[in-house]
């Protein structure tokens, strides 16, 4: 049988290699307007993962802290530079050392909760992610905080 | 720009800094003035033993203090941000010297003043002037740092004076015992962090099993509170209060400390025996406050 695919675009991004069934979180945290056609591709077959999700956004490039969100939700996550419908980059997404104004800190006592203070966290494992906040030094899994949409 | 935030941030050699300027100040080697200085003590929540001790150490160096506390002047009430207070008293002062219940406070205030700021206990977090002057004590009473066998006993949980003590020992190889009741054994994170520092712990629950193998023991007190039955704390704090019967054959370097205040968690005939420390632990607090106040305004030597 062959394998589906999802259609090509001609200017855009696509992230490739998304942890199954990440790929509506990845659309959710990045800032996408009406006019921006986005495909989705959710469990495809991987060579390297047995199962993948892929997005592909029209007229869209990341942001740096677009791609670091993406790192955190899923770090095998990769994005293509799409011009004319060539790759003109490809590139893995890389997970930064610190996270500015992304991750909300669950802990209602700590200073970013209390205060109008941006968040700051620490990566402190790379898969699983788990993430240090810098002001109450308290570690969470990054399932365990919530990531703000389009911040 | 020099802080005292968190013993996390501290690596081996700054804590042996911090102890051996303490260790010359005591001596009268170093006689820091602080003739000049003001140190702002902000405590937006009470601590009247800490607010005593920093003040006592600013005072024996020279130096003065201007006191505000969270509950006649807190600038929330006027509506005036968090980060407006800190600057404005960092325009008064030298120093800062902040104490809250809001965990992470005294990083976001040396991030937004430009004048050192000393950690004085933010919350359940850190409280970093205490483990320095824990380790001060520890170093006093045994001659160094390496190689210990310290019994940490009481509610290891939420004691975050007890976690610090723990952070900042890692990495002098000590073997530990954490004594406490099932429900208030010490955080995973902190076991973590012990091991993968070269550190050992074992858990017990009867602290005469292990009392005759310790260097030392730190009491915390365990408070009703923490517990969700009444009848359950009843059960438990007996077993964990020291008194002398206790003491018979313990090491003759051993030593019993305590941060205070204290509530019947060490038996008072303890307190007579060459092995109760606990108040010189206070006194030592006074010394250490100087050491970190002078290195951090550049005159520690
Ligand atoms: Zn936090």
């Amino acid at each position: 049988m062959k394998e589906m695919k999802v259609d090509p675009i001609k200017d855009g991004t696509v992230i490739d290699h998304i942890a199954s069934g990440h790929a509506l979180q990845v659309t959710e945290v990045l800032n996408i307007n009406r006019f921006q056609i986005v495909m989705i591709g959710l469990n495809l077959s991987s060579n390297k993962y047995g199962r993948k999700d892929i997005v592909k956004i029209e007229n869209k490039e990341l942001s740096e802290s677009e791609l670091n969100t993406i790192a955190l939700i899923s770090p095998s996550a990769t994005y293509s530079i799409i011009k004319n419908f060539e790759v003109v980059r490809k590139s893995k997404v890389t997970m930064p050392q610190t996270i500015e104004g992304l991750i909300v800190c669950p802990n209602p006592h700590c200073v970013t909760t209390v205060e109008r203070v941006p968040t700051r966290f620490a990566i402190e494992t790379d898969d699983p992610v788990t993430v240090r906040c810098e002001y109450c030094e308290k570690s969470y899994g990054i399932s365990e905080v919530r990531i703000r949409i389009h911040p | 720009m020099q802080n005292l935030i968190s013993i996390r941030d501290l690596e081996k050699a700054d804590i042996v800094h911090y102890l051996e300027t303490a260790t010359r100040i005591e001596s009268g080697e170093i006689v820091p003035d602080m003739g000049d200085q003001l140190a702002a003590l902000l405590f937006f929540e009470p601590s009247t033993r800490t607010r005593f001790s920093f003040e006592t150490a600013m005072k024996r160096m020279g130096g003065r203090t201007l006191f505000m506390d969270g509950t006649t002047s807190t600038s929330a009430k006027k509506g005036e941000s968090f980060a407006d207070t800190l600057m404005t008293i960092s325009m008064y002062s030298d120093i800062i010297v902040i104490r809250s219940a809001v965990e992470g406070s005294a990083r976001y205030a040396a991030e937004t003043v430009d004048i050192p700021v000393i950690n004085a206990g933010d919350g359940a977090n850190q409280h970093p002037t205490q483990a320095l002057l824990d380790l001060y004590s520890v170093r006093k009473t045994q001659g160094g740092l390496e190689n210990l066998t310290i019994g940490l006993i009481g509610d290891l949980k939420f004691g975050r004076t007890v976690h610090s003590l723990v952070q900042a020992l890692a990495s002098f190889s000590p073997r530990f015992y954490f004594v406490s009741p099932p429900h208030l054994r010490m955080p995973e994170d902190i076991c973590t962090d012990l091991t993968a520092h070269g550190g050992q712990y074992t858990e017990v629950t009867d602290p005469e099993s292990i009392i005759g193998e310790l260097d030392l023991m730190y009491v915390t007190r365990i408070q009703r509170e923490r517990f969700a039955d009444p009848e359950d704390y009843e059960r438990v704090k007996d077993s964990y209060v020291i008194d002398s019967s206790m003491l018979k054959g313990v090491k003759t370097n051993f030593k019993v400390f305590h941060p205070l205040p204290r509530v019947n968690e060490i038996s008072t005939d303890v307190d007579g025996t060459e092995y109760a420390y606990y108040f010189q632990q206070a006194k030592n607090g006074v010394v250490m406050r100087e050491a970190i106040i002078s290195i951090l305004l550049g005159d520690a030597s």
